[in-house]
């Protein structure tokens, strides 16, 4: 048995409106010290997160959307949007962040971990997760 | 909330010592907070403030130490790039002391 | 003039801007507020709230698009983008507000 657990954040509301999403992110950021495997899930209006071309300096709150491009620095590896609510949305992945990772040891890069799944893969990623932290 | 005199201009800070304002900022905010560290600011020190500046201007936070190290050992050179090092250079800790000579606020999850 | 509407709900998570259309008279401004202005997109699933309601002026607030990344050719026709003075107006020019939250 592994002490590593699978943590996956479940993101489902969109930022700036609720504090929900920055303090969802600031969990994983506080959490990515305990060396855990942590992926992050954008359902519902949780993919209007990773829209880029953000620009609060019209509403005097943080801008936090570039923040989500530093996460592979922080150890999560993974970051999977839903096809579904991207599509009702008129999305496509050309409007979100792309979000890189390496491992500083071996150097193994990947470009960008933001990865869109359907349904069935989302459910059963969620299922093989040890816990699920749902914002 | 305080004040530290930088050039003539009383500068808000919190109780901790950070700017108030990042975009009060100026070189001679690191100096002045060196100095009453008993610091002397040299060109590492300058490296490792500029780091945290480019970060924060790229991703709007202030890096974790862990990430902190990592990324100061990539940019910088694998000898810069352990606790060893930036403690060395900072000795109230390279993410608190740093960021705050930076005009960053405190680093999320800094204990 | 008629009353201003005010939506400051997502569309995809409540159905305020669909109650708020509803139940507004002829001639109403409804502006979308917050995450209410992701009712202003075009080519969504929620699109045609907006794009096939007639009778009524849509407005949606530019800070709060601007906040979301939303790019002003992903808005649907005849939404008009206001700043806050322009909120204002709004507000000053109706009979009254009401907020559908």
């Amino acid at each position: 048995m592994s002490d590593v657990k699978k943590f996956m954040y479940l993101n489902r509301r969109a930022p700036y409106g609720t504090i929900y999403a920055w303090e969802s992110l600031e969990v994983v950021l506080i959490g990515a010290a305990f060396d855990q495997e942590v992926s992050l899930m954008f359902v519902d209006d949780g993919v209007f997160q990773l829209v880029k071309g953000s620009d609060t300096s019209e509403l005097d709150m943080k801008n936090f959307t570039p923040t989500y491009r530093t996460l592979g620095d922080y150890g999560v590896r993974h970051m999977y949007v839903d096809k579904a609510s991207l599509e009702a949305r008129g999305l496509t992945q050309d409007d979100l962040v792309e979000v890189a990772w390496e491992d500083w040891e071996t150097e193994e890069e990947v470009d960008n971990i933001v990865e869109i799944v359907d349904s069935e893969q989302i459910a059963k990623l969620l299922a093989e997760s040890d816990v699920v932290f749902s914002f | 909330m305080g004040t530290i005199n930088v050039n003539g201009k009383e500068l808000e800070v919190d109780e901790e010592g950070y700017l108030a304002n990042i975009n009060d900022w100026e070189p001679a905010v690191a100096e002045v907070m060196a100095k009453e560290d008993g610091l002397e600011l040299t060109d590492e020190h300058w490296d490792i403030i500029n780091f945290l500046r480019d970060y924060y201007e790229e991703y709007q936070i202030a890096p974790a130490v862990r990430v902190l190290t990592k990324a100061v050992g990539k940019k910088l050179g694998k000898d810069k790039g352990n606790s060893k090092y930036l403690y060395g250079l900072f000795p109230y800790g390279p993410g608190k002391q740093a960021c705050r000579y930076a005009g960053l606020p405190k680093p999320t999850g800094c204990v | 003039m008629a009353d201003l509407y005010t939506v400051n709900k997502s569309p995809f998570e409540k159905n305020s801007l669909e109650d708020a259309i509803r139940f507004s008279t002829e001639g109403a401004a409804i502006l979308l507020i917050e995450d209410g202005v992701y009712g202003a997109m075009a080519g969504t699933a929620v699109s045609d709230l907006v794009a096939n309601t007639t009778g009524r002026k849509f407005y949606a607030l530019r800070p709060d698009l601007k906040a979301r990344g939303i790019a002003e050719d992903r808005l649907i026709d005849g939404v008009e983008l206001v700043d806050y003075a322009g909120f204002v107006d709004l507000v000053a020019e109706c009979d009254k507000v009401q907020a559908w939250l």
